[in-house]
């Protein structure tokens, strides 16, 4: 058991760290180090710019998503490379968080998936920055019941026509394509009529509304499909097969550990040793340092939960369903700790505006930015479900609808 | 990086486990729980046998030698089996506080009857209520003797000698505490032993009468050796917790598959699968959290002391999350005696209390931590 890099993680490592201290945008360190959920702001840039170009300049120098192939835009590193690259990549990795779901999901399904030309097209671009991909998986009638979706599309000759609505569709608004779960046959139970294809954003019919989030801010979407036209050759899988390519790609979101799930301690810690309360840091106080406990050793196990995964990835295992308690942890932790952030403050907790609020308002934005996190990517529901049934073995719940025909599954609970 | 025990490890924690179902099942345990011996003699002979009582004491002193990373392996297999032996006293305390602060003669005298199972030995820390602190040693050390009252003691009353945390000064610093190595067989000792919560495990108050007592360590060192000793102690501690949250998670699972009510098992509801699934969490983040401190321990890291605190408080909440919500998993049942919930839910209230409770835990944690960012 130990922590030690092995010669040839010791020189990668080093490699890794010249690289990065020669090339990485310095005067944004501070902003992005300070930055936490809810609020990521660079003084006189545009977020998305500044993470594109660090983003091309480390494709360029071979240094993005290290995982893949050389020849779809990777590096073709080991995992415990990539883990080394992240942690030396520190708060810039922060400036990768637009392009995670097309690193983490939409490459890895169209690696699967779609013809070799299509993959050599698609994928050196979608490493480099240079094109944005999101994924349209959730609607209105399907969050955690993901197959009850209810997008259609249609075969017409070589094409099939979209028409339909997603929701929550995170960067839609800057994203270039997609990859879209559809249905094609509703006579069929629910999880064997759908169909899974990659589009162009751009394609005549799409029509991207932002959401505005509870918090103000919008980074999630609605994507309306009208008469959209998807070539057949950007299907990915068989028709009726869409069910399990939308499993691979889940899967592969699961493989994507070492990012460190935010849990907020840091920030916590850090403000309880500044804060003065009753003529003294409020860390000295014993019923703050019982609540940081509590929140240390959450923190703790899930950093070395992640060591434990990245060991087992670096003796060839695949990391299992285990992986969902980062998410479900640090989701709840999250929104805990901002909530006592500004319990610490008093009444001057309720200002937010960073000009005025207690550490430039990070806890408040912390606080109304939480409640998504226990619901994105799998409510903290969902995440117990897996753990109690692929984890612990315990049986499925009771589904009424999973042999009846999709189209004839009821739409509303109350008439 | 390797986060993970070795398959040396892995193979010798499969033999305990499988020496531990043999000799200790269940029934085992009643009978120390029932009062019918103060604790299983015959599993503590068969654990020196096995090597298992001297796995991180040194060739030299009669142990095998092989480390505190397998002690950890075997330690949480003896939290798995709630075993009703003086294990951690001797073990992590005792044996733990010689290797650290011993002389040459001491450690000849008494490791190796710990190895051999012929010595038990134990910690005598507590006076009443309160947690570790050098204010609450009111129990005096002068001109070579001991008097005052430990309580309580664990494993006291069946004990051969006990390291004793004394006052020998009176300037009201840390280094008026000391550590003395008493053979308790040689009179100047009266034990009495306790009704505890957990009867597995003996407790006992320990009177000292002019009791003949020998230094361990300098005399002025004593609570800083103790510190390092509980440190230790703690991270051995949170492994058994975590062998004893698991086995209780593994409890309310296979109950949760069996148990059929409205027709279905149990365990396809949603009310009882999440409180399953956070068993699950707590038992993992703990595990994680006790391999950082098995690492720090092994070691010798400068983190031992933020390794330990955070694996004991997170060990003490998961064994007794777990232990907890298994009887509540099993409803009824899990209240009745027959039933083995309650030896981990009593062994999980036991352990969370042994070196010093949660809040000592969390202090120290906090200041710890707070130390190290300020430096």
């Amino acid at each position: 058991m130990n922590f030690d890099d092995t010669p040839q993680e010791a020189a990668f490592r080093a490699e890794a760290r010249a690289w990065i201290a020669a090339n990485a945008p310095k005067q944004y360190e501070d902003e992005l180090a300070k930055s936490s959920l809810g609020r990521l702001v660079l003084s006189g840039a545009n977020v998305l710019e500044v993470a594109k170009a660090w983003q091309k300049k480390k494709a360029d120098a071979g240094w993005a998503c290290l995982h893949w192939p050389k020849e779809y835009g990777g590096r073709g590193s080991s995992p415990i490379e990539r883990v080394i690259w992240q942690q030396e990549e520190g708060a810039y990795g922060k400036l990768g968080r637009m392009f995670i779901i097309g690193h983490g999901m939409c490459g890895p399904t169209m690696m699967a998936y779609a013809g070799e030309a299509q993959k050599r097209e698609h994928l050196p671009p979608l490493a480099s920055g240079e094109k944005v991909w999101c994924q349209l998986f959730s609607e209105p009638a399907g969050g955690s019941d993901v197959a009850g979706l209810r997008t259609r599309a249609e075969r017409d000759g070589d094409d099939w026509i979209v028409n339909g609505q997603k929701i929550w569709t995170s960067g839609a608004h800057y994203s270039d394509y997609g990859i879209l779960i559809t249905r094609t046959d509703p006579t069929v139970p629910k999880h064997k009529g759908l169909t899974m294809f990659f589009l162009d954003m751009k394609s005549p019919g799409v029509e991207i509304k932002p959401i505005r989030q509870a918090n103000g801010q919008s980074e999630f979407n609605e994507v309306y499909f009208t008469d959209v036209r998807i070539p057949d050759s950007q299907r990915l899988g068989e028709v009726g097969d869409g069910w399990n390519v939308s499993l691979t790609t889940l899967m592969n979101e699961r493989m994507s550990i070492g990012a460190s799930v935010a849990t907020g301690f840091p920030e916590l810690f850090d403000y309880c040793s500044s804060l003065v309360v009753d003529g003294r840091p409020a860390i000295e106080d014993r019923a703050v340092r019982a609540k940081l406990a509590n929140w240390a050793v959450k923190a703790s196990g899930l950093k070395y939960t992640a060591f434990r995964s990245i060991s087992a990835l670096s003796r060839g295992e695949r990391p299992g369903p285990e992986n969902s308690i980062g998410k479900l942890v640090a989701g709840a932790m999250i929104q805990e700790v901002a909530t006592y952030a500004l319990d610490l403050q008093g009444a001057a907790g309720v200002v937010s505006d960073p000009a005025d609020a207690e550490v430039e308002g990070k806890f408040q934005a912390m606080l109304l930015r939480s409640p998504a996190t226990r619901v994105e990517g799998g409510t903290d529901e969902i995440l117990r479900n897996i753990i109690a049934e692929r984890v612990l073995g315990l049986p499925g719940d009771i589904r009424v609808d999973k042999d009846v025909p999709f189209n004839q599954i009821p739409t509303r609970g109350r008439a | 990086m390797n986060f993970e025990f070795s398959d040396d490890q892995k193979q010798l924690r499969d033999q305990a486990r499988r020496f531990l179902s043999e000799k200790c099942p269940p029934k085992a345990v009643r009978a120390v729980l029932e009062g019918k011996a103060p604790y299983d003699k015959e599993l503590w002979k068969g654990l020196a046998e096995m090597g298992f009582l001297g796995v991180a004491i040194p060739e030299e002193f009669g142990g095998t030698g092989a480390g505190h990373l397998e002690l950890c392996v075997i330690a949480e297999e003896m939290g798995r089996a709630v075993a009703p032996v003086p294990f951690s006293s001797t073990v992590y305390l005792a044996a733990e506080a010689l290797l650290l602060a011993g002389s040459d003669a001491q450690k000849q005298k008494w490791l190796p009857k710990i190895a051999s199972g012929e010595a038990i030995g134990t910690l005598a820390l507590f006076e009443g209520p309160g947690n570790p602190a050098p204010q609450g040693v009111k129990l005096t050390a002068a001109n070579g003797v001991l008097n005052g009252v430990k309580t309580p003691v664990a494993d006291g009353a069946i004990a051969d000698f006990a390291v004793v945390v004394a006052r020998h000064g009176a300037s009201g610093r840390e280094t008026d505490i000391g550590l003395y190595l008493v053979d308790l067989k040689a009179g100047g000792v009266e034990a009495r032993a306790l009704t505890s919560i957990d009867p597995s495990r003996n407790q006992a108050e320990l009177t000292f009468k002019d009791c003949k007592a020998e230094p361990l360590g300098a005399a002025s060192e004593g609570w800083s050796l103790l510190s390092q000793v509980l440190d230790r102690a703690a991270v051995l501690t949170a492994f058994e917790q975590v062998g004893g949250a698991d086995r209780a998670l593994e409890m309310g699972r296979d109950y949760a598959l069996d148990r059929i009510a409205f027709g279905r098992p149990i365990g396809s509801f949603q009310a009882v699968k999440h409180i399953l699934a956070d068993m699950y969490v707590a038992a993992t983040l703990a595990r994680s959290n006790c391999y950082y401190g098995a690492w720090a321990l092994s070691t010798n890291a400068g983190e031992l002391g933020e390794a330990a605190a955070t694996a004991r408080i997170s060990a003490t909440q998961a064994f007794q999350h777990c232990a907890k919500q298994n009887i509540q998993v099993h409803g009824g049942m899990g209240f009745t005696w027959e039933f083995d919930c309650h030896l981990y839910y009593r062994r999980s209230n036991a352990l969370a209390l042994s070196l010093g409770s949660l809040s000592y835990w969390e202090d120290t944690l906090i200041e710890r931590m707070r130390k190290k960012n300020a430096a």
